[in-house]
């Protein structure tokens, strides 16, 4: 299928397919994303109101056989944040959607009713339909429906009751191979779709299939791809114990925020660490390894399983399980692990949320280590838009501003995961500059500063942060654009042989002939289109800064605090 | 000297999480590494009391050292 832009006019409820622009034409996920926000969204829009764009992107190498390739990137205007905002995640739809050819789908207007609306593509088609029966339901009743209701597997695209009700926490989820939940979790997107009353995308790709210009080459780059991956041992730990193979280092380093980031260590660490998830997963029957989508050669899921055995929850990740536990004090992982299914259910950020109410907690909502009562919080409050619910489900800063909180883990009003500023310097600086709000995905200085990968640079030291932001930051964008998972960086930071495959995939791809220097300008494209919109929104410098409370509070076992001037951050931008 | 050692991930296997163990004063985080039949290409990252260490630095008595394979995530 030749690719095309699917566009939903949700205001007159009309649907169009058109050609691509041709500056589109070299863009693919993140990179496409931000550059149809920043081309047709109104920066200074409300994100909830009808001139906010909802763009969905497969990457540019989605849908092929490309190893790890299949990652979709969502875009907008961010209700939580107010910057521009990608989320992305795995599951099945980045891949039949470039089947179908769609390499966008814009979603704009909003309906004049009260109207629940699906979309469904196929190859060159979008239809647009009333939707009645699986308004209110939990992501995982939505996707059983569903499936039975269409009759075959297909990509579906969900929000949960949190995107209903518009919290500025909530998730656009994706559906997996298993029919279970992946999310684009950050920022509120899941918002930005209840406000154009669109409960449901399913994607269905038929016959539909990738073109690549140069098979051949193709097929050669993926093995060397795929060889650099599978062989790299981050890859292959990943595989054993998940992410959450972090909470002992991260512990040990001094860097694992307990107790709403009043400490850097938490004595519950070994009881939530991925070593004891990993044996409680083999006693229980469940799968150490697990992929959230086809052709992931890494498979850092897993599926975990309740003492009885039975399914309770996948992709559980390591910020989650962190922003439950060690940010909660809560140490017991079938707690966490309840909690984690029903925010998959709802709908709603596991980071955004968890970290809320671990401000709560600090506010005396409720205990802190009380996991029964977190898991009622989200069961009673925040899945039934309770004015406590929709409190916490507004994410961390409005809970501290409606219980007079000051130690307030956000930037851009968006909580600040799993990393302690303090004692990890770099991440630091990616909170801060990040064009979308506290996100360590957008420049993992953990690799260096902690984990040893890419160099080192030492995690205490002012020295050398910024730099390791700002290169980290450049080619994240621009792997986020190629429908790649992010954890082909670990290989690519080490091994020689991954960046020019994956270039070689890309050109093969498209039949065009883009060097290492295209690709690094390509990242600093996106970070400038991205920041431009900032500023358009009205951000300036000053929003590029870490919570007071990180400069005035040391930070146990190192006892230190956030030094950087605002001066030192800013250098950020000089590129 | 008295030194804890920590281990994790799958260095732990017919090993131990943490053990307070006995070893002579000119001990060097390598040599602690090898005494335990761990390969030091396996080693991804060292710390000494919550601090990254290299592999030839000293111990002295008292000191937490932990050990750890090639790991990642986020």
């Amino acid at each position: 299928m030749a690719d095309k832009i699917f566009r939903v006019n949700m205001t007159d409820l009309t649907t169009s397919v058109e050609e691509v622009p041709a500056d589109w034409a070299g863009h693919g996920g993140r990179g496409l994303t931000s550059t149809i926000v920043a081309a047709e969204v109104p920066p200074t829009c409300h994100p909830l109101g009808p001139n906010n764009k909802l763009v969905f992107a497969p990457g540019l190498l989605s849908g092929t056989a490309a190893a790890n390739s299949g990652r979709l990137s969502c875009g907008a205007k961010s209700p939580l944040t107010g910057t521009i905002k990608e989320a992305n995640a795995g599951g099945t739809s980045a891949q039949l959607l470039a089947k179908a050819g769609c390499k966008a789908l814009i979603i704009e207007g909003q309906p004049k009713d009260d109207n629940w609306y699906s979309l469904h593509i196929t190859p060159g088609n979008i239809t647009l339909n009333k939707e009645e029966e699986v308004v209110g339901k939990g992501n995982f009743d939505v996707v059983e429906t569903l499936t039975e209701r269409l009759g075959k597997p297909m990509g579906i695209i969900t929000i949960g009751p949190a995107g209903e009700m518009k919290m500025a926490a909530a998730n656009v989820s994706v559906k997996d191979p298993d029919g279970k939940i992946r999310s684009c979790g950050r920022g509120g997107l899941g918002a930005v779709m209840g406000s154009k009353r669109v409960k449901f995308i399913s994607v269905d790709s038929m016959d539909g299939k990738v073109e690549i210009a140069d098979p051949d080459k193709f097929r050669e780059a993926n093995k060397t791809f795929a060889k650099a991956l599978v062989d790299h041992p981050v890859s292959q730990a990943l595989g054993t114990y998940g992410t959450n193979v972090l909470v002992n280092i991260i512990n040990e380093s001094g860097g694992l925020p307990t107790r709403n980031f009043s400490s850097g260590q938490f004595e519950g660490h070994e009881e939530i660490s991925g070593e004891t998830m990993h044996d409680l997963i083999k006693e229980r029957g469940g799968r150490v390894k697990h992929n959230c989508h086809k052709g992931c050669v890494i498979q850092c899921s897993q599926v975990f399983n309740d003492a009885k055995k039975k399914y309770k929850t996948s992709g559980f990740e390591y910020e989650s399980i962190w922003a439950l536990g060690a940010d909660c004090a809560v140490d017991n992982l079938d707690h966490i692990a309840e909690a984690d299914h029903l925010l998959d259910d709802i709908g709603i950020d596991s980071i955004e949320t968890a970290v809320a109410i671990g401000v709560a907690m600090e506010a005396g909502v409720l205990e802190f280590g009380d996991g029964e009562g977190l898991v009622r919080i989200l069961r009673e409050e925040v899945a039934k838009g309770t004015p406590l619910g929709r409190i916490i489900g507004a994410g961390a800063a409005t809970v501290g501003r409606a219980y007079g909180v000051t130690r307030v883990p956000v930037v851009k009003n968006q909580a600040i995961p799993a990393y302690d500023p303090r004692a990890i310097k770099g991440i630091g600086i990616t909170y801060a500059t990040s064009t979308q709000g506290a996100d360590h995905t957008m420049g993992y200085t953990i690799a260096t500063n902690v984990l040893g990968v890419g160099g080192s640079v030492d995690p205490l030291s002012k020295e050398g942060q910024v730099e390791l932001s700002r290169n980290l930051q450049i080619a994240t964008a621009a792997i986020d654009s190629t429908g790649m998972c992010l954890f082909i960086a670990f290989a690519a930071l080490d091994d020689t042989t991954c960046l020019p495959a994956l270039i070689d995939l890309i050109n093969a791809r498209f039949g065009i002939s883009l060097t290492g220097d295209d690709v690094v300008s390509l990242g600093k494209y996106i970070l400038k289109t991205e920041h431009d919109f900032n500023t358009a929104a009205g951000f300036t410098k000053e929003d590029d800064r870490l919570p007071e409370f990180f400069s005035l509070e040391p930070v146990a076992p190192h006892n230190v605090v956030w030094d950087f001037e605002g001066e030192e951050i800013d250098t950020f931008w000089d590129f | 000297m008295k030194i804890t050692v920590k281990l994790f991930a799958f260095f732990r296997q017919d090993r131990f999480k943490e053990e307070e163990r006995r070893y002579p004063d000119t001990t060097t985080v390598t040599d602690v590494i090898q005494g335990l039949g761990i390969a030091v290409d396996e080693v991804g990252v060292t710390m000494i009391n919550s601090r990254h260490c290299a592999l030839d630095s000293s111990l002295k008595a008292g000191d937490v050292l932990a050990i750890f394979p090639v790991i990642g995530g986020g």
